[in-house]
């Protein structure tokens, strides 16, 4: 890698898409799937996961809100003095994120 | 690289206790932003599991939607749904602050672009309750 230059405009573009499907999808979910339907207030159609677009959609959903946690949970750790296990924590974090992305796509295909 | 910039051991770090962020509100509010990236991670790996469950059959799926109604699930939830929202709120006022929208000559004010936000989020939700719930 040429010196100066670095791969963080990439991660810092999939926590920047991260939190914007974070910021307005996330909550109606949390509702939905957390509180409506154990609560009795709403039923839910399951069918509706069998839909290609629903997947699709999903898919998005789950993936780049990750990538927004790896980002933003590595810099605060690193803020919170962990500085000095700087390259394995951003392994972690951002593997995290790609395992749980193909984690998605595979439990979402088998649906 | 032929900079003037000095050796790595001679540059300044300053050295920050590990409760820095305990001092003042503002550095408070700031950390429980940036947790509620791990709240929403958290919820996202509970909702993995429950398509999980999706995929194993129609009874799974019921069973386990019926664990979600004891109190600890829903305490789970209701907490999570905060951090959502202080997330969804937070990003909603930095983006206004980032996206300058101009109109002609004049800039749009930073509290219309935020109340679009508000908006769009509002629109997003009904739609998704409607796919979801309706469908």
């Amino acid at each position: 890698m040429n010196e100066g230059k670095t791969c963080e405009p990439f991660w810092w573009g999939l926590f920047s898409a991260g939190g914007v499907v974070a910021a307005i999808f996330i909550p109606i979910h949390i509702l939905i799937t957390g509180m409506a339907v154990p609560l009795g207030w709403l039923a839910e159609s399951s069918a509706v996961y069998q839909h290609a677009w629903v997947k699709l959609y999903l898919f998005v959903l789950v993936s780049l809100p990750l990538f927004h946690w790896a980002h933003r949970f590595y810099f605060t750790l690193k803020d919170m003095g962990l500085k000095v296990i700087d390259k394995p924590l951003a392994f972690l974090c951002y593997g995290s994120a790609v395992v749980g992305t193909i984690i998605a796509a595979w439990l979402l295909l088998r649906v | 690289m032929t900079s003037t910039r000095p050796e790595k051991s001679q540059l300044y770090y300053p050295k920050m206790p590990a409760n820095w962020w305990l001092r003042k509100r503002n550095y408070l509010l700031f950390m429980l932003r940036e947790l509620s990236s791990v709240f929403i991670a958290l919820f996202l790996a509970v909702f993995l599991v429950q398509i999980y469950r999706l995929g194993e059959g129609a009874e799974y799926y019921a069973a386990y939607m019926r664990t979600f109604s004891s109190p600890g699930w829903i305490l789970f939830h209701l907490v999570a749904l905060a951090f959502a929202l202080l997330h969804s709120v937070t990003w909603f006022q930095s983006s206004a602050v980032v996206l300058q929208l101009r109109l002609g000559e004049q800039e749009v004010p930073r509290s219309v672009v935020m109340g679009l936000h508000l908006v769009v989020w509002l629109v997003a939700s009904v739609v998704i309750l409607w796919i979801f719930i309706v469908y």
